[in-house]
């Protein structure tokens, strides 16, 4: 969807102001270790995929959106999804309190004893998938120009835009499907977009940017 | 820390955002969803055990092994699996090398992605609106907001993160460091030179 998350080339959110490495704690604030571990311990419980919690988060409201801080927008989102995915009711939410226990079993809960190994396994998103890649590195391929409702990670800025492939990542867990709950495989290649292409004759010349684009986002020049 | 509640509860309320997590936190702790155990566990993990230490180490090893370097080029995620940095947001991991000539930086304009094993979890600025909108249009602002100013001849390539491949940059070795044993250079390699805003630390830099 075309919603305020997708802002690769946006102008007007000012300076980064980074803050210096060494003296940058890694939660700003208390609460923000828990908006962590709820959203990781909840996505453990597998009701929905990463893709899910991503479209979820870029469908907030663009004004709440954008004036979120990073783990607002988790927790936003975490509230929206639990209550999709019948783990709370939004009364239980609004009153703070339990009305009806799940059936014993019915959700596979992460135990602490569990978190490590979880965590250090992952999760791969590479598939084995049947049909042969459409394209080699080396070739030319037009991001297509598309503006699906639904969760997509082809950028905005490289829509329409010609570029090279030059990396081939096997097939992949695609982004658009998985959202909706389908765990299929497209091929996935690093596409380079030359700066002047993207951005006009402002760019340097020698600039570039590398986009991870799936198969069914590229067409033939 | 002035928004930092632990601790100050008698003088300050919790904030709107501390007192819905805490809501949810014990909705789902008390329908047996969450295992409070297993929260402190992922913190601990995230906050004290998986961080910027373990890029370090790999670029340290690529730097003075040069048959690990080739390993990195070759397949980056066996590479870093040999040092036990694997898992989630780094199961898929591609390392590119910086050069005299060559810079590369790596943002995700859509949403966070980063690779947390090798870096854990991502600075506030990553996750911002301006960097996210401004990296991919404007690298060399970008950059010379975090001091590093690239000579014109300097090809810069900006990495976005629109997949579950996730990139670590390798920066160049810093001059002077000829001899230096990967204990010594570990601490030269800091989290924003494996992002890309910064160049490695200078060998002078080494506090010791």
């Amino acid at each position: 969807m075309n919603g305020p998350h997708d802002m690769g080339g946006m102008h007007a959110f000012g300076a980064i102001n980074p803050e210096p490495e060494e003296a940058e704690p890694l939660f700003h604030e208390t609460w923000e270790r828990k908006a962590l571990a709820l959203t990781l311990a909840c996505g453990a419980l597998g009701q929905w995929s990463i893709d899910e919690a991503r479209s979820v988060r870029e469908s907030l409201d663009p004004v709440l959106y954008t004036s979120s801080s990073y783990y607002q927008k988790w927790i936003e989102a975490l509230s929206r999804q639990v209550v999709a995915k019948g783990l709370l009711t939004s009364e239980e939410l609004e009153t703070a309190t339990v009305h009806q226990m799940p059936e014993p079993g019915s959700y596979r809960v992460l135990n602490a004893d569990a978190v490590d190994k979880v965590y250090s396994a992952g999760g791969p998103t590479s598939m084995d998938i049947d049909n042969a890649p459409l394209f080699s590195v080396g070739d030319l391929v037009l991001a297509r120009n598309m503006n699906p409702i639904g969760h997509t990670r082809i950028p905005r800025y490289v829509r329409g835009h010609v570029g090279e492939i030059v990396l081939w990542h096997g097939g992949h867990v695609f982004a658009d499907d998985s959202a909706k709950g389908i765990r299929r495989g497209e091929h996935l290649y690093t596409v380079q977009f030359m700066a002047r292409d993207l951005w006009g004759p402002d760019a340097a010349a020698r600039d570039s940017v590398m986009v991870d684009l799936w198969e069914p986002y590229l067409d033939t020049p | 820390m002035a928004h930092d509640h632990h601790g100050d509860e008698m003088t300050e309320p919790p904030s709107e955002m501390a007192l819905r997590v805490q809501a949810l936190e014990s909705l789902l702790v008390e329908k047996g969803l969450v295992d409070p155990k297993a929260l402190d566990v992922i913190v601990d993990r995230y906050e004290n055990r998986v961080g910027p230490r373990n890029g370090a180490h790999v670029v340290a090893r690529a730097w003075t092994d040069p048959a690990y370097l080739e390993r990195l080029r070759a397949d980056a995620t066996a590479a870093i699996t040999e040092l036990d940095y694997t898992g989630r947001q780094g199961e898929h991991m591609v390392v590119v090398e910086n050069g005299p000539k060559l810079h590369h930086l790596v943002v995700c304009t859509l949403c966070s992605c980063y690779p947390w094993p090798v870096l854990g979890l991502p600075p506030a600025w990553y996750k911002s609106s301006p960097y996210r909108s401004r990296a991919v249009i404007d690298p060399r602002g970008v950059l010379a907001e975090f001091g590093t100013v690239l000579d014109e001849d300097v090809e810069v390539k900006v990495w976005d993160s629109t997949s579950e491949v996730r990139f670590l940059v390798l920066p160049e070795r810093p001059e002077g460091t000829e001899g230096w044993t990967m204990e010594q250079l570990i601490p030269l390699v800091s989290r924003n030179s494996m992002i890309g805003v910064e160049k490695a630390r200078p060998a002078s830099g080494a506090a010791a």
